[in-house]
């Protein structure tokens, strides 16, 4: 596929946005309007780059691609939605050059759109029931709602509309918020509206959690995280950063010694999973999370400025089929290394990353060893890795998922040289709090234990995020924020 | 956003060794005999680098640091005065498990008599009879040693030059130590892992359990990054929530030191680079000093001449 460039793109959206404005707009013609690709920078300029790769709609897109919604009724979108944004409301006005008002109507459910613009998983939300997607044929040709919600989130923040949301009259009371991840922080912002005092404990020395240390600047600009965190700390909610909830202080002593009325926590993803394999523990073998944090949160791209070292690399496998895992490779391919394979146990169509991230590392030239893991990581006498034994599998029968279950193919062992390894299979749960606080009920792989409305087994203490999912999405974090915020400000009346 | 604390003092104890005292009144309340923290010199492009706790002091809310200007990151955190912040989280690792052991022997080698000074501390409240054995390569990377002699039962000093104490590697009193009867009830190991590794291997015939605090590359300090991870007992651990205390004769101590040695060239490089800045730094201070001097003898002269 040839690589078209944004004036392009505009140019396109421009003729077709006068056509249809010159027809009457019935829901056949609707279906005609082409879906709006998202313009990015050449791939092969990009793989050498940190700047973002999707540069966003025109205007003349958003409107056009608003235009192809058929704003039904029963609207399917919105109960794909994890926050339940009003999305033929929003569309609605974009459609007509109503930018800010778009955003506005966004924004009454969600309040981090530019992020969620850029990292929800879309055609497993919002895009997957939409009514247009199923009458073409395709969930690639639904309504491309995230890309549009991107567009105007981007279109506030650049016309300089970008305002706190206001927050009621004091109350007298104070919330604590565990970890400034996207749990967290929804969670601050719904809690802080009601007028209540919010305090953010952040163990990191930035806010952001996994969308600073974890997905990349080519895939969600840090500035624009942390101008997200700044509108918190304009609406009057403090942070305590390089702060660690059960070491510095205890989260029984929060609520019992400092005042807080009740907590959250949201401390999010915890120790990495490995495959547990002989050799993990060569010096080459790295965490995704090690990986993306010295990388991400660390800036040691940054060479001869940041001072966190990475590890020089040729020849880079990454074992698993997530964004975890595209994120890990893509980095990988930008830190210079000269080939990047992505290693995974079934097919392309189990792969659980979002379909763009896949379309764009392919367009990077990362390369992809379906039906295939590794049995063990070999080193050097110096305890480096230099290869991977890898194992063929084929498809079997259906597991307990639904999905394909993989079969070893005896005898398929071969070795491929590699010098280093990206284990991106997940994370256990951060054993830290659960620790320190023995009163707090765990499940038996240690996330927090939580009633429908994020209750924990301890009064006024509250949980959401990746500590009681395991390994989710930012939006479904922001989905358990937006939960428990409600609960603990009913309980707080 | 807060997050800085202020350095309230600084010393440099020796050629590469400083001692800072941080303001930083919860970690000061909160921090127990065997954990650590993590620093940064700022918040842009600094290394998160763990260091252990000296000593505490929870009425003036200060910790206290030791620590030894090995690579580019600890000389930067060395350059900061008093008055201005760093980063600091914590305390972080699971606090030293102490109880009446009976006698218990403890090591520390160079820096690392730094963090074993709590640990006696602690022992020693808890009832012990403490052996201290204090090692350094010579005099002047001694350190702590006015405290350990106020604290410990029996104290022995060692240096790798005999210019303190015997000449003698640590093992050697340690291996004595554990030759007595009754044999020591537990051994504490502190310092380059080297060091402790062989402070395992003298004391594992005598059977005496032996703990070891270990200092493996860390990023988060929290649980996330993974880069800790040691074998003990065969099986994968996190230094920095496992730890950062574990049984010494159970630890892979070969894979843990190629492990340490990951980023050995790029750290050399980063090292090298910022001696040279620090050389041209001074260069360009003594320099600027010396125009000034010059200046003044110009005056001198010109009214000599005058």
């Amino acid at each position: 596929m040839s690589h078209m460039d944004r004036t392009s793109h505009e140019e396109l959206a421009r003729r077709e946005l006068a056509r249809i404005r010159s027809i009457p707009l019935n829901p056949k013609a609707r279906m005609q309007i082409p879906v709006q690709d998202m313009p990015s920078q050449d791939p092969s300029l990009r793989r050498a780059n940190m700047s973002e790769v999707a540069s966003g709609y025109t205007a003349e897109q958003a409107m056009l691609e608003s235009e192809r919604c058929l704003q039904c009724k029963n609207a399917p979108c919105v109960t794909g939605c994890p926050v339940k944004i009003d999305i033929p409301g929003f569309l609605a006005k974009a459609r007509k050059g109503d930018f800010a008002g778009a955003v506005s109507v966004i924004k009454r459910t969600n309040l981090l759109p530019s992020i969620c613009g850029r990292v929800c998983p879309q055609e497993k939300q919002c895009q997957l029931p939409c009514t247009l997607g199923k009458a073409l044929g395709g969930v690639d040709k639904a309504v491309q709602i995230g890309r549009v919600e991107r567009y105007v989130a981007d279109y506030e923040r650049q016309a300089g509309l970008l305002a706190p949301p206001p927050a009621a009259g004091p109350t007298g009371k104070k919330v604590a918020v565990v970890g400034a991840g996207p749990a967290g922080l929804t969670c601050a912002v719904d809690i802080r509206r009601q007028g209540h005092k919010v305090v953010i404990f952040e163990a990191f020395h930035k806010a952001g959690g996994v969308m600073v240390y974890g997905i990349p600047e080519f895939r969600l600009p840090k500035d624009l995280v942390a101008s997200e965190a700044g509108v918190l700390e304009s609406m009057g909610v403090d942070f305590e950063m390089s702060f660690l909830v059960g070491r510095t202080r205890k989260l029984g002593a929060l609520l019992k010694e400092d005042g807080f009325d009740a907590v959250f926590v949201g401390t999010g993803a915890g120790l990495p999973k490995f495959m547990n394999i002989p050799g993990e523990n060569l010096v080459g073998v790295f965490s995704a999370n090690e990986y993306l944090t010295r990388a991400n949160l660390m800036k040691a791209y940054e060479v001869g400025k940041a001072a966190t070292p990475l590890y020089p690399s040729r020849r880079v496998a990454v074992l698993g089929g997530g964004n975890v895992a595209m994120d890990s490779a893509r980095m990988a391919l930008r830190l210079g290394a000269e080939e990047v394979r992505v290693l995974y146990r079934r097919t392309r169509e189990e792969m659980p990353a979002r379909g763009e991230e896949v379309v764009h590392a392919m367009e990077e030239g990362i390369n992809f060893d379906f039906l295939a893991s590794p049995t063990q990581v070999l080193g050097d006498q110096n305890g480096r890795v230099v290869g991977l034994e890898v194992l063929s599998y084929e498809l079997g029968e259906p597991d307990e998922s639904g999905r394909r279950r993989p079969v070893p193919v005896r005898g398929s062992e071969k070795i491929v040289p590699f010098d280093t390894v990206i284990v991106a299979v997940g994370n256990e749960s951060n054993p830290l709090i659960s620790r320190t606080t023995p009163e707090l009920k765990v499940d038996r792989w240690g996330h927090i234990l939580v009633d429908e409305k994020q209750k924990t087994s301890i009064e006024r203490v509250y949980a959401g995020g990746d500590i009681v999912l395991g390994a989710a999405t930012v939006i479904l974090a922001m989905g358990e924020g937006r939960r428990a915020a409600a609960a603990i400000n009913e309980v707080l009346q | 956003m807060h997050s800085e604390h202020t350095i309230l003092s600084k010393r440099q104890l020796s050629e590469e060794v400083y001692r800072m005292e941080i303001f930083a009144p919860l970690v000061a309340r909160e921090r127990r005999a065997g954990q650590f923290v993590i620093v940064q010199y700022d918040q842009k492009y600094s290394e998160r680098i763990p260091l252990t706790i000296a000593d505490a002091d929870p009425e003036k809310g200060s910790v206290t640091l030791i620590f030894q200007t090995v690579g580019a990151s600890t000389h930067k955190l060395a350059m900061k005065n008093v008055g201005e912040s760093i980063v600091l989280l914590g305390p972080l690792g699971n606090p030293t498990h102490i109880e009446r052991y009976g006698w218990t022997v403890c090591v520390g080698g160079g820096i690392g008599l730094a963090p074993l000074h709590p640990i006696v501390k602690a022992l020693k409240e808890a009832g012990n009879r403490v052996t201290v054995i204090s090692g350094a390569r010579t005099k002047e990377l001694l350190i702590m040693q006015e405290e350990m002699e106020a604290l410990a039962d029996e104290h022995i000093v060692v240096t790798d030059d005999g210019s303190a104490g015997r000449k003698a590697l640590v093992t050697e009193p340690l291996t004595e130590l554990c030759s007595r009867t009754p044999k020591p009830d537990l051994a504490v190991t502190i310092g380059p892992p080297i060091m402790m590794k062989f402070c395992a291997s003298a004391t594992q015939p005598f059977g005496v359990k032996t703990l070891a605090s270990l200092n493996t590359i860390m990023i988060d300090g929290t649980g996330m990054c993974g880069g800790c991870r040691v074998t003990v007992g065969g099986k994968t651990k996190f230094v920095c929530v496992d730890g950062p205390e574990f049984d010494a004769h159970e630890v892979d101590w070969n894979q843990m030191l190629t492990r340490l040695g990951a980023y050995k060239n790029l750290e050399k490089e980063a090292h090298d680079r910022c001696h040279m800045e620090m050389s041209i730094q001074k260069l360009q201070k003594e320099q600027a000093a010396g125009s000034k001097g010059e200046a003044g003898a110009d005056n001198r002269e010109g009214s000599k001449v005058r």
